[in-house]
């Protein structure tokens, strides 16, 4: 027979009593906002689940989501192959290698706030240098600050600037994981460079890519930093994520039943997305 | 299927190689007959992944010609030379199921079909896996993903040669022999010329019909298993080949005399030329105990199941011999005979003594 030791729940006491002080008990709070209503003074009124039909049901709610999926499948449509492409030249062995690594590695230990410090002088027209080269030199009509499109390109370009390293460098650790026999066998084998990289490059990259999707998806779910400090949610709403849609509720307008009930929502998409994604990408192995 | 033959051979891993020691190959000159099964056998680093590797194509050497039927082939890549290559590790094509893995090599130069599916159902059945046809090959046991990859290999029935680089390194011990007597029966079965690159002499002597022994590069010995272990050409072989290894013992040669340690040994023949390190080579076999002879004091008895190794010291040389029976006690005083015919004289390495011709 074998005897159970419960011990081990003991070590996990200590991690549990801290994720419950950062995580769980700030959560309930939001809980509890989500399904009460305040004017002031410290009372609060019962309200049900009025706050999340109020929420689902706006369109202001509805168009902030949109934007906020179009945002996560614009950028995980360009990083992802870029990514996976960057990885397959970057150099497997010699002197170059740790430039390229240092080089990849840069844009992300830059700070968030100073990332869209960065893009909104280098993109501002007129004295903006790409801002300048676009209008002044190339004569294209560009501006961040009115038009709908240039800020949505910008906000783009900047997250692929910042993140698609991320995608590289797990590719990259997928790759030179590879043994050479496997590229030898696939030569005699007569495999053509499309077979090669279909065969053997993607599978062996699978496990890697997977955590690069999960975590490029949540990541561009819930960005705020960038954008906001870039565009400010403008011109208009037209780059108002839905991050930045919340903070303006909650902390703009003070409503915090309604913040309360839309973070929960938002948090149960992320969630719901991700266990998709990643019962998707794991399927097979599964068999 | 050829004849392969490598003519002045030689490969450096440097761009500029100056003295002999920058070559990792040195001057190779060996003519493999076709449907023959050959072994490359040495000590990790002597060169003979190096050589498996120019014969397939994935290294161009940096001097001298591989020709297959008398045909350069020096300059083609891999997949024109028409060669399989069994890797250490494992190859396998993960996403793919067993029966796609074996047409793998097929589909890529075009085959038709029909023709693949019977190769595939041939080949499988040589390996025991037809039952495995279907299975996604990841999920497979080591042993059966090295059968998949021999399978990619014979699956096309015109290669040149079959190469096998360390293949059952990673099979479990009593995997390895069901695994050897495979790879005789396929040998037996399909023809194709099989070059075998292995350290392990059991692995080495049991493939091979003629066997190849590299050190540093060169090609020491060419000869069947028992020419192997009967006359080594150099100390080298006699050492790597046979458990526990040739006794090497420092001598005087004095015409088909050795003098060793103050005693005298007769020689299977004369010897010839002088000078340089002098050694007597005998096999533990070949050491027997009797009433006369060498003194000597064991050391050591160990018994290794079918005999016993004896470790003994004759002055200040150590020595080892090989007995069925009459064992003696450790600490004891023994009498050695070497048997003259097996008894040989190596200068620098190589053998200085002549065979006896009756």
């Amino acid at each position: 027979m074998r005897t159970e030791n419960q011990k081990a729940w003991f070590f996990v006491l200590p991690v549990l009593g801290l994720v419950a002080f950062n995580a769980l008990v700030p959560m309930m709070t939001v809980v509890n906002y989500s399904v009460q209503e305040t004017f002031g003074n410290n009372q609060f009124f019962w309200e049900g689940l009025g706050w999340f039909e109020q929420i689902l049901r706006s369109d202001r709610f509805q168009a902030a989501l949109g934007r906020q999926f179009l945002f996560t499948l614009l950028i995980l449509l360009i990083e992802v192959p870029l990514g996976i492409i960057v990885a397959l030249s970057m150099p497997r062995k010699g002197f170059w290698v740790p430039v390229c690594l240092v080089l990849m590695a840069l844009p992300m230990l830059i700070p968030w706030n100073v990332v869209g410090s960065m893009w909104n002088i280098f993109t501002l027209p007129k004295i903006g240098l790409l801002g300048y080269f676009l209008n002044d030199v190339l004569g294209i009509n560009y501006d961040m600050t009115q038009q709908p499109l240039s800020a949505w390109i910008t906000v783009v370009i900047m997250d692929v600037w910042h993140w698609t390293s991320l995608v590289v460098l797990l590719c990259y650790a997928g790759l030179v994981s590879i043994p050479d026999a496997y590229y030898q066998a696939a030569k005699i084998d007569g495999a053509s460079p499309w077979s090669v990289f279909r065969y053997i490059q993607l599978p062996k990259m699978k496990t890697v890519l997977t955590i690069a999707v999960l975590l490029r998806f949540m990541d561009s779910f819930n960005i705020y930093t960038e954008p906001f400090v870039l565009t400010g949610g403008g011109p208009g709403n037209s780059t108002t994520l839905l991050s930045i849609d919340l903070v303006k509720i909650a902390l703009g307008q003070f409503d915090l039943g309604p913040a309360a009930a839309m973070s929960l929502i938002y948090f149960a998409i992320t969630l719901l997305v991700s266990w998709v994604f990643y019962t998707l990408m794991t399927k097979d192995d599964a068999q | 299927m050829a004849q392969i033959k490598l003519s002045n051979l030689k490969h450096s891993y440097m761009p500029t190689p100056k003295g002999p020691d920058d070559y990792a190959l040195k001057e190779i000159d060996v003519t493999w007959r076709d449907g023959g099964a050959y072994a490359l056998l040495g000590p990790s680093g002597c060169g003979k992944s190096t050589l498996l590797n120019i014969i397939s194509g994935l290294l161009t050497p940096s001097e001298g010609q591989i020709l297959f039927d008398d045909r350069d082939v020096t300059a083609l890549p891999p997949d024109q030379r028409n060669i399989a290559q069994v890797f250490q590790f494992p190859v396998i094509y993960d996403t793919m199921t067993v029966g796609e893995n074996l047409a793998f090599p097929l589909k890529n130069r075009g085959v038709d079909a029909a023709t693949i599916k019977r190769r595939v159902d041939e080949i499988a059945e040589m390996l025991d896996v037809t039952e495995l046809l279907k299975t996604r090959a990841s999920g497979l046991s080591p042993d059966n993903k090295q059968k998949i990859s021999m399978g990619r290999g014979l699956v096309r029935d015109d290669v040149n040669a079959v190469m096998f680089d360390e293949p059952l390194t990673v099979i479990d011990p009593h995997l390895k022999w069901k695994l050897r007597s495979k790879l005789k029966e396929l040998h037996q079965r399909v023809k194709a010329t099989m070059i075998y690159v292995t350290h392990d002499q059991t692995e080495a002597l049991t493939f091979a019909d003629e066997v190849v022994v590299m050190q540093d590069g060169e090609v020491v010995q060419i000869g069947t298993p028992v020419e192997l272990f009967e006359r080594p050409q150099h100390t080298f072989v006699g050492h790597f080949i046979g458990s526990p290894g040739m006794n090497v013992l420092p001598c005087e040669a004095r015409g088909d005399r050795a003098v060793f340690e103050g005693h005298e040994v007769t020689l299977e023949g004369p010897t010839h030329g002088d000078g340089g390190r002098t050694d007597l080579g005998i096999r533990p076999e070949y050491v027997g105990f009797s009433d006369t002879g060498i003194p000597a004091r064991v050391t050591k008895v160990s018994d290794i199941g079918r005999h016993y190794v004896v470790s003994a010291m004759v002055g200040n040389t150590a020595l080892k011999a090989v007995t069925e029976h009459s064992v003696p006690e450790p600490g004891s005083q023994v009498f050695l005979q070497f048997k003259p015919e097996q008894s040989r004289v190596y200068r620098d390495g190589w053998i200085a003594s002549e065979e006896r011709t009756q």
